[in-house]
């Protein structure tokens, strides 16, 4: 587990400031997903040895929740993004408007590789 | 003759004399001595007693790396077991006691363990005492515990105080040896931040110890003089006798800082320390050399003796024998003769170089031998060498014993995240890994054993970082180096000597021999992980740090391998043992973790509160009166006077969620199970919240408090959880919904008034027509109070009585509570704790976390209602949409009752079908809650049972085995307690109360330290501008219209501060905000410190690990960070001053941990 994480928006900040919620890939499906999507989604998670994407809350700092793209084996961090934007990146629907054009089944297998 | 102290030279201090005691014996010594070397001063040899056979045994490496001479140092509390007294700097009035002896140090009946040796091998305790298991507790461990041992940590508080800081640098050199030096002062030159650490008392490494010269200093001179620049300059911080343990990902380093017999400020100190680079200069240990009975007091590693006899005078003897295999035995003779001692050289080669030769000139050289024994019993009396080419052996008197058997370059910092040691046969060294995340050995850490070249790579390693980093360069030319035999490079490896006749130790500390690991390649066990195991080597608090290298040369030589082919144990933090005081450091008893403290807390502690910890929280439990014999009888006088009267209790530790934003509303459906969009405004609704599973998360209620502005509540428990979970649903899930979420726990004393009463009682403090009509069940209005202060007003109820909550800013609290409490004194109101809370709660069949386990659903509940069919998407209603969660077999939500009322039921019991043979297959559910109710007199229970709500009536069995109770129960409805039947006659005409305005806010006293001075900040408003992400910049042009000062909190959102004695309402019209932006008033929910003075920088790197160099974060510059474990806004307001922005409910704790770090500055 790094030590440090640069926070995007408070600058580097030891790791007791964050909590860490698990793998950021699988994108919520849409309501009316078939049951499989929705099971991968809630239920399978790769275990990923390398590079992957999670999703960790700065709750001592700006309380964002953020996506840091770590090495679980070397544990360095590659990049960390504010998970607005990686959402949007993923082209998942994020909640404004009307339906996303991306497919939103995409499932807990759908690992981001870099 | 035995160890002494010559009359004269050293750097000791003699006019300096500290008296001193070892196993009750008191002796004197000077500053500048260790324990050990004070001890060896007085002729005391014989330092420890080994780990299993109890052998007499003495100083052997004089370092951190000190397998034997372990000592117990101080009394009580202070008692700490396990210190090498090479490392414990003596000090006057020191009290050290030797470990694992008995009765004494001298006289030990445990070494009968030693003729025992035949008997108790390697894998001794795995063999004899693997049958019969059952004897393993009662007998073979407090059996073997007893017999081998290291030192017993004192059972008594420890009442030292400890500290941890966060240190930040581009350059962290450890060790502060000629390589450590030149890479600081290279470095440092270069304008760059340099930490140097050394975990010897003085700096210097082989400089104080050795007879060297550089230019025209001798090896003191020359570090005194790199100290004094590196002081000089104000970017390098000196950190003596401080230990780097650890190695840690994201060029993290822990550090411990060793502040014996230190006047004030902590006793110990961890540092974290933030290193852009960082430089390994820990040296090298002298290999010991492995003969039989080596380890017998007086023979210790050739640098150990010379370094003693040349940095504190110790005399070794008369005559002295040198057991070499390369330089250092010749620079060790040649240090002694200069002393006037005669020296015997006992040398494993044949050839030796004329420098060499020419070093030890005077001595006694026998090339081509090897020691094979040593004479003596508690102190070596002579040797026995032999002759390798002729076999023949000959006995020599001596006084003591150096071996100097080759180098280890000390490389563990470079190895624990992972990368394993190089094998260089051609020097015969285990040399560290190529660099990684900017860490680089230099100097003999890296294999270089010659001064000159310690000095280079030093310099150069300290040049190399500065210039990666960006900083220019200062040449300065090396001064030539001089040294006895022009270093120690070249060293023959001798792993063990075949010829040996007693014991060859390997391992010291945990008497592992030649013949244990022969043992071991035997047996199986030839891995060098197994190997350890199997005969301990390696183990123990010195880790192996004298004797893995030799070990696995052992192991080579036994398998028929090279070294790396058998390669290395795994390298971890931490390098030397560290206290568990110094790694907790401040969070320790009470200040474990802060303490949260309801705004009501002064209220609450008035009326007589017994308080219970509730997660962070104090939270009142029962209100005793005289004359109640214990919680219970509380509990039902304040039950009874809820139902019957008017309550009054404290439920501002319920999570409040201030939620606006124009999707605010859709948001909501997307959270809660039910539809709050058609919530209206000024009304409430109970809500659930699940997680993506179907289960359910948390309860509360929401309240619309305008067309986009609603006020969520969540339970005290779950507060942190939901609020993780609404942020997360906001930012990653949905981040196109315009909604801002902010936690008002701090801002609002939210104030229950429960009971048929309450109305009447409310009616004397709100300026409000309160009647059914005005304020019906789950209204939710802004009022005013009699007084004019402005407050919110909900009729919620947990209790099933008519019941209000108020809330008030929260510095009010205390001052409307007491308005309340004389309202309500013609109505005999009553203050209620949580087991009350609870009591009525159950009564009515409400639950709480008791019940939300993480493993019900809604319909568990009996609350499958709440799930709106209408919404086609909210958190959880895929899942839930489960066969296995619609099964109408499932646990499901009941009340109990016991056949008997007298009889008991606790929570945690599980149900039987009466007969039934306790057992998973016939396991019926469990009870969540249970109480006694005064109203039914008997004792009642929740419980979720398997198709509960279809067996009402139906008798149970609870069992609970592990309170042994058995209770026959019936099984009914949940709500045990119908409405109330009383309707008290309202009572009107009574003068309104008028609550006082509460008093200014004050400080403790402060302790008066100089450098540092704590104060609160004039009270001034606090608003936070929030706006969606994208408009952060108008934000941030706006925010700072209060008091000139930008406070960011997120994308979004900045806290603005207005003037001191400016309402928030002025505050409010001043800031020009993006159009749609929130304003969110959290001037009661925060409190403001001026933290000021010299030390203030130094005080917050105890709180936070903001690095507060003037470049990160200058004048201007403010974020949110933790102090500790609390979440506060740090804004620097000038270089020396800063604010602190701290969570109103954590106040109270900050502030005392402040006060604290005051006191240890
Ligand atoms: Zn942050």
């Amino acid at each position: 587990m790094a030590s440090l994480i640069p926070c995007p928006h408070c600058g580097l900040r030891p790791k007791e400031e964050f909590s860490i919620r698990g793998d950021a890939a699988p994108v919520r499906p849409r309501p009316d997903a078939p049951f499989d999507a929705w099971d991968a989604y809630v239920h399978l998670r790769d275990n990923v040895r390398g590079v992957m994407h999670e999703h960790w809350q700065h709750v001592g700092g700006c309380r964002r929740w953020l996506v840091v793209e770590r090495d679980t084996f070397t544990h360095a961090v590659h990049a960390v993004t504010d998970a607005a934007d990686f959402t949007r990146a993923q082209g998942a629907p994020t909640g404004g408007g009307g339906a996303s054009a991306a497919s939103g089944t995409r499932t807990g297998k759908g690992r981001a590789k870099r | 003759m035995s160890f002494s102290r010559f009359p004269d030279g050293g750097l000791i201090d003699r006019s300096q004399v500290f008296t001193f005691s070892f196993d009750g014996r008191s002796f004197t010594g000077h500053a500048g001595d260790t324990l050990a070397s004070a001890l060896l001063a007085n002729g005391v040899s014989l330092m420890g007693r080994s780990f299993k056979y109890h052998r007499p045994r003495g100083l052997v490496s004089g370092g951190a790396s000190e397998p034997n001479a372990l000592v117990t140092v101080g009394a009580g509390g202070h008692r700490e077991p396990n210190l090498r007294a090479s490392m414990v700097t003596l000090r006057d009035g020191l009290k050290a006691e030797s470990q694992n002896r008995w009765p004494s140090l001298g006289f030990d009946l445990g070494a009968v363990n030693s003729a025992l040796t035949p008997f108790i091998g390697a894998g001794f305790y795995y063999k004899t005492f693997m049958w019969p298991a059952a004897l393993w507790e009662s007998l073979y461990e407090p059996l073997i515990r007893k017999a081998a041992g290291l030192g017993r940590a004192s059972h008594a508080p420890d009442p030292q105080v400890y500290e941890k800081r966060w240190a930040h640098c581009d350059l962290l050199v450890i060790g502060a040896g000629p390589a450590g030096l030149m890479a600081a002062l290279a470095a440092a030159r270069t304008g760059a931040r340099v930490i140097l650490c050394d975990e010897n008392a003085a700096f210097g490494g082989r400089l104080l110890h050795d007879r060297v010269e550089i230019g025209d200093a001798d090896g003191p001179g020359f570090a005194a003089a790199a100290i004094s620049e590196l002081g000089s300059l104000d970017r390098v911080q000196l950190l003596p006798a401080t230990t780097v343990f650890g190695t840690y990902d994201s060029g993290v380093y822990g550090a411990v800082e060793r502040r014996d017999g230190a006047a004030s400020g902590p006793a110990q100190r961890v540092w974290r320390i933030v290193a852009r680079r960082a430089v390994l200069a820990a040296g090298a240990e002298e290999r010991p050399l492995v003969f039989g009975g080596n380890d017998r007091p007086g023979t210790m590693t050739a640098s150990a003796m010379r370094g003693l006899a040349n940095a504190q005078a110790i005399r070794p003897g008369d005559h002295v024998a040198v057991f070499s295999t390369g330089p250092s035995g010749h620079e060790t003779a040649r240090d002694l003769i200069a002393r006037g001692l005669e020296v015997t050289l006992v040398d494993a080669r044949t050839e030796i170089s004329a420098a060499e030769l020419s070093a030890s000139e005077g001595a006694r050289v026998l090339k081509g031998h090897v020691v094979a024994d040593t004479l003596g019993s508690k102190s070596v009396t002579g040797i026995e060498a032999v002759d390798r080419a002729t076999g023949k052996r000959s006995r020599i008197k001596v006084d003591a014993l150096a071996m100097a058997g080759g180098w280890n370059p000390v490389v563990h910092l470079a190895c624990q995240r992972g990368d394993r040691p190089v094998w260089d046969a051609g020097s015969g060294m285990f040399l560290p890994p190529a660099s990684r995340d900017g860490l680089a050995a230099v100097g003999s850490a890296a294999g270089i054993l010659d001064l000159a070249g310690c000095l280079r790579s030093g310099t150069a390693a300290g040049e190399d970082a500065a210039a990666a980093l960006g900083f220019t360069p200062v040449t300065a030319k090396l001064p030539a180096a001089r040294e006895a035999c022009g270093g120690s490079t070249g060293f023959t490896t001798l792993w063990h000597v075949g010829e040996a006749r007693g014991k060859a130790f390997v391992d010291f500390q945990n008497d592992v021999a030649v013949s244990d690991l022969g043992l071991a390649v035997r047996e199986g066990y030839g891995h060098v992980e197994l190997a350890k195991r199997y005969t301990t080597t390696g183990m123990a608090t010195d880790q192996g740090k004298l004797s893995n290298v030799n070990a696995i040369g052992i192991l080579a030589e036994q398998r028929g391998l090279t070294p790396d082919q058998v390669g290395t144990t795994t390298f971890r933090p931490f390098y030397t043992p560290v206290s568990i005081g110094a790694l907790a450091g401040e969070h320790r008893g009470s200040h474990y973790r802060p303490v949260r403290r309801s705004p009501l807390d002064g209220w609450a502690r008035k009326h007589g509160a017994v308080f219970i910890e509730a997660g962070h929280w104090m939270r009142p439990s029962h209100f005793p009166r005289d004359g109640e014999a214990g919680w219970k009888e509380a509990c039902d006088r304040e039950t009874l006077a809820v139902r019957a009267g008017v309550g009054i209790s404290d439920a501002s530790t319920l999570g409040k969620i201030d939620l606006s934003g124009k999707d605010a509303a859709r948001f909501l459906d997307r959270v809660y199970t039910g539809k709050m969009s058609t919530l209206a405004v000024g009304k409430a609704r109970y809500g659930l919240m699940l997680r993506e599973d179907g289960m359910v998360m948390d309860d509360g209620t929401v309240s619309r408090l305008g067309e986009s502005h609603y006020l969520i509540t969540t339970t005290t428990g779950a507060a942190g959880e939901a609020m993780a979970h609404l942020e997360f649903c906001a930012q990653a899930l949905w981040p196109d919904l315009d909604v801002r979420l902010v936690s008002v726990t701090d801002q609002w004393a939210q104030i229950t008034v429960a009971g048929p009463a309450s109305r009447d009682v409310l009616g004397r403090i709100v300026d409000a027509d309160l009647s059914e009509e005005a304020m019906p069940f789950m209204a939710a209005r802004e009022v005013t109070l009699h007084s004019g202060l402005a407050a919110r007003l909900f009729r919620i109820s947990f209790s099933g009585e008519l019941a209000f909550e108020l809330a008030v800013p929260a510095r009010q609290g205390e001052a409307v509570a007491d308005a309340i409490m004389q309202a309500g004194a013609p109505f005999g109101i009553t203050p209620y704790g949580l087991e009350a809370l609870n009591v009525l709660r159950i009564e009515k069949g409400f639950i709480t976390h008791a019940e939300i386990d993480g493993r019900v659903t809604p319909g568990d509940l009996g609350l499958g209602k709440m799930v709106s069919a209408k919404k086609d998407d909210f958190i959880g209603r895929a899942m839930l949409g489960r066969e296995g969660l619609q099964d109408p077999d499932r646990l499901q939500l009941v009340g109990l009752r016991p056949v008997n009322p007298a009889h008991r039921i606790l929570a945690g019991g599980h149900l039987l079908e009466p007969g039934a043979v306790p057992a998973m297959a016939n396991d019926q559910g469990h009870v969540s809650s249970a109480c006694w109710s005064p109203h039914l007199n008997s004792t009642i229970a929740l419980a979720m049972v398997r198709r509960g709500r279809s067996r009402h009536g139906e008798i149970l069995t609870v069992w609970d085995p592990l309170r042994g109770i058995e209770t026959r129960a019936i099984v009914g409805d949940p709500l045990f307690l119908g409405a109330s039947a009383i309707k008290a006659p309202p009572r009107r005409g009574l003068a309104p109360v008028i609550p006082a305005r509460a008093p200014g806010l004050r400080l403790p006293d402060l302790p008066a330290v100089s450098g540092i001075e704590l104060a609160l900040c004039p009270e001034a408003p606090v608003l936070l501008l929030s706006a969606p992400v994208g408009l952060d910049a108008a934000v941030r042009a706006a925010a700072p219209a209060g008091d000139g000062i930008l406070r960011p909190v997120q994308p979004g959102q900045a806290l603005a501060v207005g003037r001191p004695g400016e309402s928030a309402d002025a505050l409010a019209a001043r800031l020009d905000g993006p159009a749609g932006a929130s304003l969110c008033e959290l001037t009661d929910a925060r409190l403001r410190l001026e933290l000021s003075g010299a030390r203030a920088g130094d005080l917050i790197s105890t709180q936070s690990a903001i690095d507060l160099d003037d470049e990160g974060f200058g004048p201007g510059a403010s974020a949110p960070t933790l102090f500790g474990h609390v979440p506060v806004q740090l804004t620097r307001l000038d270089a020396a001053s800063f604010e602190v922005m701290v969570f109103s409910t954590y106040a109270g704790d900050l502030v005392e941990s402040l006060i604290r770090a005051i006191r240890r500055l």
